[in-house]
């Protein structure tokens, strides 16, 4: 295939992606809207019948059980009102199953993208420019949560994965930071351009997972604080102290390979393509204050008045730092990151 | 840091008469102390903000030039607050060297600590093993010592480490403890920070860098006046400047000639011969970017280009005042470079030519002469000459790219306009009143080379390095206590097995029973 081929079979797979991961994000919130209906011991839905708080109070176990409480609610609904908690709880499971399916295709097509690109506008590894960079780093987002997902069952964080992902593929796609595929200048040449952004690229993507849980943690701790029995939408979530667990472990992967991407392999290219491997580049400043956000973060978990709700706004505003010297430094159009396209 | 949930004794309650070693006290633990750790953290972050945001002289001087041509007021304040230089101000540094102590400050304490706890053996089985949050029972088939051996041996092929003993009651005891790395990952990363800030300051100290431009076919020697930019480290003695000596043999750039990003440098090389001291032999070196060129303590690095035209200019008498190239400064992506060429020699009267010179001319009703590409197709120079006086016979140093007009007379044509000149390669233009003429020979190319020598930056990446392979200890290695204890006294062999983390999430339950399920011998059910 020529390059035009190959780069129009990248945007196609890319815009494919997008568009099943939304379809994943829709999965997701509708998973989330009938979570709403979802085992309500304390205060049963006025106009519901006796038999269905039955088996509402008693949630399927497991597959097993699903038969038999799916007849349960579907002879009660005969006479009375559609939903019922074991109903809306086995829907709420199904509408679970189909977003992660549909995320784990969406990723597929947008690796398939990805590599594509690479092939289009080289060979080369496909991070040269901001468009291939947000590309890249959703897919490692994505990736990340795929990942947890296996390791930690942590599909509850499948709605604002998805989500993040259709916004940050439609913002490269539909903005100017989209750039037709080409080869590249004679500063990128370099293997470390694979090292270097690929290292970035990956934490950034951990970050932006450990963000969404730590969002998830914050939301979650509030809902526990109101009350101690946490049902409906919240119900879907596990208890914020699990979640905070996940948000370190993501967290605790990402910031390494941040020192690492950032703060070794950037330096060290730094030191060959520019005769100095610290010079205080704004790219270079916020990598470096990045660094030292998810630093105090790490401290903060260790720190007696820190843990909890304060490390995670940490872990937020650690982010957005993140996000500042991929996206601002580059808007700001200053330093000798510029080349990074926009 | 220290962890201030850990230090019971503190207390930050003021006694009434604090002396002076009571107070130094209690500032070296506050400023020792986590939480202060965290919020010179986070001034740091912050701190370096304004860095990244306002221009700063070190990096881009021509930004702050301009910033203060545009916002004089500001700039004003700006300078009084050390703006323009963010990372050398006494406030930044400030930040910094308190950080620094804070490190200091918790690793001293920690790592005295640390080596006490590791020389220490594991200690001995608390007396109700049930009560740890992992635990496991059994009657075993196997006698006691046989158990215990076992046990022992289970437990050092998981890189325990293990104490045996025989408690009061004469039953055998396996202690054993592992994951001490953590912590010491943990004191690795923190002297690895400091260690790379001592060496990245000692680089700054004895290193030096500086800046040339060289044209194609010239040569470079390693000595303080071929240098056009040379910033030493405070204690840098330039007699220790390597003494090599390079020539630019040929450089050859490509650009895209097509597509959007038509115009973007696709390659750069100089193609470039070295010796590396005098009488050595020469080398052959490809200088490109990412690629540089060492030699001795020193590296040369390739980091931009220009253009230098070959000009020859005949004075009044017909004699021939100047010949050979002169670099023009790029100021854009097509290469439109500003340059002059003074000619001190001409007579009767001094000459100076002042312009651009286009590698690609393009012509346009409202910009004029422009530069449509960088590369050199259609090479042209476009000046306006000027005779008298060029001042350079004063102290005040000169920029080779202007010229000081002052006592100069710019030659005019019949109109009265500006005497223009437009030349292209092999062109001569007579300027008038018989002042002589300018020829414009060829198009030469330049490359700007840094050179320079930063030691100590091998020691800084080895620190990282160690201070991230130690992140990764502290970060993911689960300190880890393990006891069993085989009590055969009443016939039966009563085993117990218990684990204890001291960090919370790990996956104590399953290494306990998996511990238990290793060590097990005999049919019988898990006795309660």
């Amino acid at each position: 295939m020529t390059t035009e081929q190959l780069g129009y079979a990248s945007n196609l797979a890319l815009v494919s992606a997008t568009i099943v991961y939304a379809l994943a994000m829709l999965s997701h919130i509708a998973e989330w809207a009938s979570a709403r209906k979802v085992v309500v011991r304390e205060q049963p839905p006025a106009e519901a019948p006796r038999a269905e708080l039955v088996a509402a109070g008693v949630p399927p176990a497991g597959p097993p059980a699903e038969g038999t409480a799916e007849g349960v609610a579907a002879s009660a609904t005969d006479a009375a009102p559609p939903t019922t908690g074991a109903e809306a709880e086995l829907r709420t499971e199904r509408f679970a199953q189909i977003g992660v399916s549909l995320t784990v295709l969406a990723f597929l097509v947008h690796l398939m993208g990805v590599a594509a690109r690479g092939f289009a506008a080289g060979p080369r590894v496909p991070w040269g420019n901001m468009f291939e960079f947000a590309t890249t780093g959703a897919l490692a987002a994505v990736a990340a949560y795929l990942v947890a997902l296996k390791l930690y069952r942590t599909q509850w964080l499948g709605l604002l994965v998805t989500g993040f992902a259709v916004v940050v593929l439609g913002v490269a796609m539909l903005t100017p930071v989209y750039v037709a595929p080409g080869p590249l200048v004679p500063a990128l040449h370099s293997y470390w351009l694979a090292i270097h952004v690929s290292a970035a690229a990956i934490s950034g993507g951990a970050f932006g997972v450990g963000a969404l849980a730590s969002v998830l943690y914050l939301l979650k701790s509030r809902a526990e604080s109101r009350t101690p029995e946490v049902q409906g939408v919240w119900s879907r979530l596990p208890a914020a102290i699990e979640i905070d667990r996940i948000a370190y472990k993501v967290h605790a992967f990402a910031f390494p390979l941040w020192t690492f991407g950032a703060l070794i392999a950037g330096p060290i290219w730094a030191y060959y393509a520019w005769s100095r491997f610290w010079g205080w580049d704004p790219k270079e400043v916020w990598a470096l204050i990045t660094w030292v956000v998810y630093a105090a973060y790490l401290h903060a978990r260790a720190t007696a008045g820190w843990q909890g709700r304060r490390a995670s706004i940490i872990a937020l505003v650690g982010f957005a730092t993140f996000l500042f010297s991929f996206i601002g430094i580059n808007l700001f159009g200053s330093g000798l990151h510029a080349y990074a396209g926009v | 840091m220290t962890d201030t949930r850990n230090r019971p004794g503190r207390t930050t309650k003021r006694a009434p008469a604090l002396n002076t070693v009571e107070f130094l006290r209690w500032a070296w633990r506050q400023l020792t102390s986590m939480r202060i750790a965290l919020v010179l953290l986070f001034l740091l972050a912050v701190a370096a903000i304004p860095g990244s945001l306002i221009p700063q002289s070190t990096v881009d001087p021509a930004a702050v030039f301009s910033f203060r041509e545009n916002n004089p007021d500001l700039a004003r304040w700006y300078d009084r607050l050390g703006m323009f230089d963010v990372f050398r101000s006494v406030w930044f540094g400030a930040i910094y060297l308190m950080l620094m102590v804070s490190l200091v400050g918790c690793i001293v304490p920690r790592t005295r600590l640390y080596w006490r706890s590791f020389r220490a053996k594991p200690p001995d089985a608390p007396s109700r093993l049930s009560r740890l949050p992992a635990h496991h029972r059994w009657v075993d088939s196997d006698d006691a010592e046989t158990v215990a051996g076992r046990v022992e041996q289970a437990l050092r092929d998981r890189r325990y480490r293990v104490r045996r003993y025989v408690d009061g009651s004469g039953r055998q005891v396996v202690a054993a403890e592992n994951g001490q790395l953590r912590e010491a990952g943990n004191l690795v990363f923190h002297l690895g920070i400091v260690v790379v800030l001592l060496a990245v300051a000692y680089g700054a100290l004895f290193g030096f860098k500086g800046a040339a431009l060289v044209v194609e076919k010239e040569g470079f020697s390693n000595t303080l006046t071929q240098y056009d930019e040379f910033t030493p480290g405070a204690w840098f003695d330039t007699t220790d400047l390597d003494p090599f000596t390079l020539t630019v043999r040929d450089f050859d750039v490509t650009f895209e000639t097509a597509g959007e990003q038509r115009g973007a440098p696709r390659s750069f090389r100089a193609d470039l011969g070295y010796v590396e001291q005098p009488g050595a032999k020469p080398a052959p070196y490809d200088l490109q970017v990412n690629h540089p060129l060492r030699v001795g303590s020193t590296s040369v690095f390739l980091v931009g280009h220009g253009y230098a035209p070959r000009v020859t200019v005949r004075d009044g008498d017909g004699d021939v005042a100047f010949r050979g190239p002169v670099p023009f400064l790029p100021q854009d992506g097509s290469y439109t470079s500003i340059g002059v060429v003074k000619v001190p020699d001409a007579q009767p009267e001094q000459l100076g030519f002042e312009g651009f010179f286009l590698p690609t001319q393009a012509f346009d009703e409202t910009r004029g002469p422009y530069s449509a590409f960088p590369d050199a197709l259609n090479p042209a120079l476009v000046l306006t000459a000027y005779s008298g006086d060029l001042q350079m016979n004063t102290d005040e140093p000169q920029s080779v790219y202007v010229i000081e007009k002052d006592k100069l007379t710019q030659f005019k044509n019949d109109k009265g306009d500006p005497f223009r000149l437009l030349l292209r390669p092999g062109d001569t233009v007579k300027l008038p009143d018989g002042a002589g003429s300018f020829t414009f020979d060829g198009v030469s190319r330049a490359v700007r080379l840094q050179i320079g020598s930063s030691p100590g930056k091998l020691l800084a990446l080895l620190a990282v390095i160690a201070a991230t392979l130690g992140l990764i200890a502290s970060l993911f290695i689960r300190p880890r206590r393990a006891w069993v204890r085989v009590d055969g006294s009443g016939g039966d062999t009563v085993v117990e097995v218990a684990g204890l983390d001291r960090v919370a999430g790990g996956n104590l339950v399953e290494a306990v029973e998996e511990i238990a399920t290793a060590t097990r011998r005999g049919p019988q059910e898990e006795a309660t």
